[in-house]
């Protein structure tokens, strides 16, 4: 009895641990579960189950106001897509409006924040504050406050210009070229943010690596490029991905001014004005779901671009080779 | 030097405030005349009638005169200091004078602006959404965070990377459905569509509130477990009295969002009045006042008060939130 008995009496009393062990657990799941509870109904009922019924609706004909009378229309909205003159007109603003959009939301405030990391800079945390403040501002007092400095007989820039440098200001908000540089100057005040994350990802720069920079005999250009960039490359990075997803979703800063009209001459024609007119004011939401499928994968194929691009320049000061 | 530079560059920055404060106090003449502060012409009554008052040239010395009679190579003007004096003769061309002007600050235009967008209830609606909202982000978000950071729930890591993925994605496609439920349950021209989402966490705050989470050392955990401390409890008295600076800014983030947004009750409340926030209002009254830039600045003063006082208040908790959740990446 002694031989044979001894492991199984070991294996019994084993089993009340193994057991808890087990079922704790599981206990520990069950309630990862219950917390993770709001996030999935939100995510199938605000996201999953939009997604899929807004790819049938590409299928229709839907409108809004006579849901009834809905039919499936095959592939006619896609074929829409290619024969829509404000669909070509509203990709070729919103691009070339990107094209320039896009790197100065990144050069200006790294601009800023170098400035503010100058070593003799007085009252630093006061500057700070002060170019960080127009970021809270809220989007329509922006827009109502550049429509007025931007105005081109009573606007501040244009007396400025006038008073201080005797040029004949263009008219900002209603000239289809100047239009854009208004934009530009629009969203300056929205740098804030990147800035201020951009600066202070410079402050956790070893200043040894600058010191040492300096006895090799490095300047502050060849500092700026081969030390201070790439060490705040993940930042960088950071700020380029929310200023992409920015950048599809930009919309109130043209609807305000121009009422959604695209003026002047289908210059503030931005894709998602052509979106939300054909969506909500012609009410057409089978074309207007096609039109957001279509901006779903242009930006799909530019952010994974953009995140594929990383390996090449962004660092990770924490990664070892 | 650097200082002169930077000061210079804050100048420019912040100089449509500048702008933003004068206009409001001007009136419409003014800002068509197009100076710079808040004047208006002098002028001086006279015998029943509002005469205007020049800088004439007087003996060397600048005076200010009121132009009684008009002539091509000299007037007659009336010393608003003497004016028993009577009618004194200048020679020279009246027109080459400079108008003289007097401060002239519009108060009015914000008792204007004020009640023609009825100020109090749009500050009220925004209010009760932005609160409202926070309160529901703020339960969720923390909830599924907590869940993220300390649960082994299994395909967690590929869970995270779809929650992420929400982040990225364009609300133009699951926008048109949306509305479209929503319409069909009678929510549009309610709060309800602007409130309602908040309750199911987002994923930008569950991102922050995860990363933070995950940095907290699991002992107290571990300790508050062995006393007994079921999950629920261990959320309530381990994680959150850690977490208040995270906390702290998701509700910042969330009010400023609640503050700013425009689109979502521009679509959902259809227009209707009584339920506008601020952006909605303000925006709804210029489109009315649009050749009145002076009750326009009032009304951007008004709408930006608020969070700008709150930023000034906060900025040090503000800016560390941002600094804390953002650099560490």
């Amino acid at each position: 009895m002694a031989a044979t008995d001894k492991p199984q009496a070991l294996y019994a009393a084993a089993q009340p641990a193994k057991a808890k062990k087990m079922s704790l657990e599981r206990s520990q799941q069950r309630w990862g579960w219950v917390f993770l509870s709001p996030w999935i109904i939100g995510f199938i009922a605000f996201t999953l189950i939009p997604m899929t019924a807004s790819f049938i609706f590409t299928f229709t004909n839907l409108k809004l106001a006579d849901p009834g009378a809905t039919e499936f229309i095959g592939l006619d909205n896609y074929r829409k897509l290619f024969n829509d003159p404000d669909l070509k007109t509203s990709l070729w603003v919103t691009l070339r409006f990107a094209v320039v959009a896009l790197p100065l939301s990144i050069v200006i405030p790294l601009s800023m924040a170098t400035l503010l990391n100058a070593k003799n800079l007085w009252a630093k945390r006061l500057f700070r504050t002060l170019f960080y403040m127009p970021y809270m501002v809220p989007l329509i007092s922006v827009i109502y406050i550049f429509n007025g400095f931007l105005n081109a007989n009573t606007g501040w820039l244009n007396m400025f210009l006038d008073s201080a440098f005797g040029i004949k200001g263009p008219d900002w908000l209603f000239d289809p070229f100047w239009i854009y540089p208004a934009l530009f100057i629009i969203g300056i005040w929205g740098t804030g943010n990147a800035m201020l994350t951009m600066l202070a990802s410079m402050q956790t720069v070893p200043t040894e690596l600058y010191e040492a920079a300096r006895v090799d005999g490095a300047d502050s250009l060849l500092i700026f490029r081969k030390i201070t960039l790439p060490l705040i490359s993940p930042v960088i990075f950071y700020n380029l991905v929310l200023s992409l997803i920015g950048l599809f979703r930009y919309f109130e800063i043209p609807y305000v001014i121009k009422r959604g009209t695209g003026d002047p001459g289908n210059a503030t024609l931005f894709y998602n004005i052509h979106f939300f007119r054909t969506a909500f004011r012609f009410q057409d939401m089978g074309y207007g779901a096609t039109l957001a499928w279509l901006i779903f994968l242009i930006a799909m194929i530019a952010t994974v671009l953009v995140f594929a691009s990383a390996k090449y320049w962004v660092f990770y000061a924490g990664d070892r080779d | 030097m650097i200082t002169l530079f930077t000061t210079l560059i804050v100048i420019g920055y912040l100089s449509p405030f500048a702008y933003m404060t004068v206009t409001s106090l001007k009136d419409k003449t003014q800002i068509v005349e197009g100076s710079i502060l808040p004047q208006s012409p002098r002028t001086f009554v006279y015998e029943d009638e509002a005469l205007p008052i020049y800088n004439v040239p007087v003996d060397g010395e600048m005076k200010q005169w009121a132009l009684f009679k008009k002539g091509r190579e000299s007037s007659q003007f009336i010393d608003p200091e003497n004016p028993a004096a009577g009618p004194i003769e200048w020679q020279g061309r009246w027109r080459q004078l400079e108008t003289a002007m007097e401060m002239d600050i519009r108060w009015g235009n914000f008792e204007t602006a004020w009640t023609e967008i009825e100020f109090p209830r749009l500050l009220f609606n925004t209010l009760f959404i932005a609160v409202v909202g926070l309160i529901g982000t703020l339960l969720s978000s923390i909830c599924v965070a907590y869940a993220f950071a300390r649960f082994p729930i299994p395909a967690k890591n590929m869970l995270f990377l779809i929650l992420v993925g929400t982040i990225v994605l364009p609300r133009q496609v699951t926008l048109v459905p949306t509305y479209a439920f929503f319409s069909q349950i009678n929510w549009t021209g309610t709060w309800l569509p602007l409130i309602v989402p908040h309750f199911f966490a987002n994923a930008y705050n569950v991102f922050l509130l995860r990363q933070f989470f995950r940095q907290l050392p699991r002992e107290l955990d571990e300790a508050a477990m062995i006393d007994g401390a079921g999950p629920f409890r261990i959320l309530i008295s381990v994680i959150i009295p850690q977490s208040y600076p995270a906390i702290v800014a998701v509700a910042l983030f969330h009010f400023v969002f609640a503050w700013n947004d425009y689109f979502e009750p521009l679509i959902y409340l259809l227009g209707k009045r009584d339920l506008l926030p601020i952006s909605v209002g303000i925006q709804e009254f210029n489109f009315v006042y649009d050749q009145q830039p002076h009750l326009i600045q009032a009304t951007a003063i008004m709408g930006l008060a608020l969070p700008v006082i709150l930023f000034f208040f906060s900025q040090r908790v503000f800016m560390r939130g941002i600094v804390v959740t953002g650099v560490d990446k």
